[in-house]
């Protein structure tokens, strides 16, 4: 029996639209209450490339509506971690999971790889981010955010239609409109939402249906009506981002105060793959640590050495304590290569992380 | 002309109502939020953007239809 016989018999997909589901290539932003719905579905459908970026982590107050984790993901990153459960979910799908911010200076180069871009993210800076992103690269935008017990649903960017910023042209004023974690969100509805926009992604892919292009599709869970709002294309709003396109990668991220480090915890370890540690304190320091895939570069010669560091692995940069590595990564940004970790507890807990495991290892 | 207009999301919780009918005289919808401010204060510092019959529509153009909404932007996700 093949995993898409219900798919296949319909003769509006057939064995063609699995195909063409099997190519496509989608990333979804965030992995929250939106996100896990949107991948859940689009994993299970047999989208053939899934990209998750979230840097955050599962936390318990986030189980009642996200819906990929569990209580033994507590404290884990959500990109990884839901990336762990969707394999096993499918395990014939190319998954990516991107645990660090999306930022002005990583979007670009990170939607060039896919053909659809999903909003599941939940703040302004981002949303904007993600749609101009989206303007610049010629990607379609498939958005949707939820309030309470509202949602909205809408396909920006798409065959010559609106952007996001032809509804709304700029953000909100700061501390104006709140947030699920501040006023609280109805678990189910971000399920609902986001299956409506797994169900625009496969349709657009599918190239079957009518597909929310510029129709803003808004829901009330608590009467079950829905209304469909029509936004005109503002040529002004799009040329207005074509034109600081080149300056792009410049712009300032405003999410933190303090720019932001992805840092990894020890016991998150195991959620890594392909990892390259460096160590980035001075050759004089001890103790010397012996584990597999590891380099040396002193954090003085960080800025000469940078074409040392392989970014097509994880890059996981440790000193002693977790200060020094943290203004590692600093500067590897700076200097564009994004994959790059802290290790949050410093050299110790490393070499006693590998201490447990070989004991365990020779255990068994 | 009677208006109704339809309120979403935080807008709601402002005029604590989701939807009320308004009768107006006016003809531009600019002339409508102010008399909605002026009813609902908290209004006035909200962002939001205005449909008529069912299309987002600026808020400088005449009223030419009953229907109106008042939606805001939503971040959550």
């Amino acid at each position: 029996m093949n995993r898409y016989s219900r798919h296949i018999i319909l003769p509006e997909i057939g064995q063609e639209g699995q195909e063409k589901l099997s190519k496509a290539k989608v990333l979804v932003i965030g992995a929250g209450g939106l996100g896990c719905p949107i991948l859940q579905y689009l994993a299970a459908a047999g989208i053939g490339t899934l990209g998750i970026v979230d840097f955050d982590t599962v936390e318990l107050s986030n189980l009642q509506r996200q819906v990929l984790f569990g209580t033994s993901d507590l404290g884990k990153n959500k990109a990884l971690t839901a990336k762990e459960r969707l394999s096993h979910l499918n395990d014939t799908i190319t998954i990516h999971a991107y645990p660090y911010q999306l930022t002005y200076k990583n979007a670009l180069e990170l939607f060039q790889n896919y053909d659809i871009i999903v909003d599941g993210s939940d703040n302004f800076p981002t949303r904007y981010l993600v749609n101009d992103a989206c303007i610049i690269s010629h990607k379609p935008l498939v958005y949707g955010a939820i309030f309470k017990f509202e949602g909205q649903v809408c396909v920006f960017n798409y065959k010559n239609g609106p952007s996001y910023r032809c509804l709304f042209p700029n953000p909100p004023k700061e501390g104006t409109v709140a947030n699920c974690s501040e006023i609280g969100v109805l678990g189910v509805l971000p399920g609902i939402i986001g299956s409506m926009q797994a169900n625009e992604v496969l349709k657009i892919v599918l190239d079957l249906g009518t597909v929310l292009n510029g129709k803003l599709l808004l829901y009330n869970a608590m009467t079950a009506q829905t209304t469909s709002l029509t936004i005109t294309r503002s040529e002004l709003q799009i040329d207005n981002v074509l034109s600081r396109q080149d300056s792009f990668h410049e712009q300032e991220d405003t999410f933190h105060c303090e720019p932001f480090v992805p840092e990894i915890e020890i016991r998150d370890l195991s959620l890594y793959h392909n990892i390259q540690f460096i160590d980035i304190r001075e050759c004089h320091e001890t103790p010397k640590v012996a584990v597999e895939d590891l380099i040396q570069i002193p954090l003085s010669e960080l800025e000469e050495r940078l074409n040392e560091i392989d970014t097509t692995k994880e890059n996981i940069l440790f000193c002693a304590t977790g200060i020094r590595s943290s203004n590692a990564v600093t500067i590897l940004q700076k200097h564009n290569i994004n994959n790059c970790f802290s290790l949050k507890e410093g050299v110790m807990a490393l070499m006693a992380y590998y201490e447990k495991n070989v004991q365990e290892h020779e255990r068994t | 002309m009677d208006l109704t207009i339809k309120y979403f999301g935080m807008l709601a919780e402002v005029t604590q109502c989701d939807e009320e009918v308004l009768s107006f005289s006016e003809n531009r919808i600019s002339e409508l939020l102010k008399t909605l401010c002026a009813k609902y204060p908290m209004l006035e510092e909200k962002d939001f953007q205005v449909a008529q019959n069912n299309t987002i529509v600026a808020k400088e153009s005449p009223i030419e239809h009953s229907e109106i909404a008042l939606l805001p932007p939503f971040a959550g996700g």
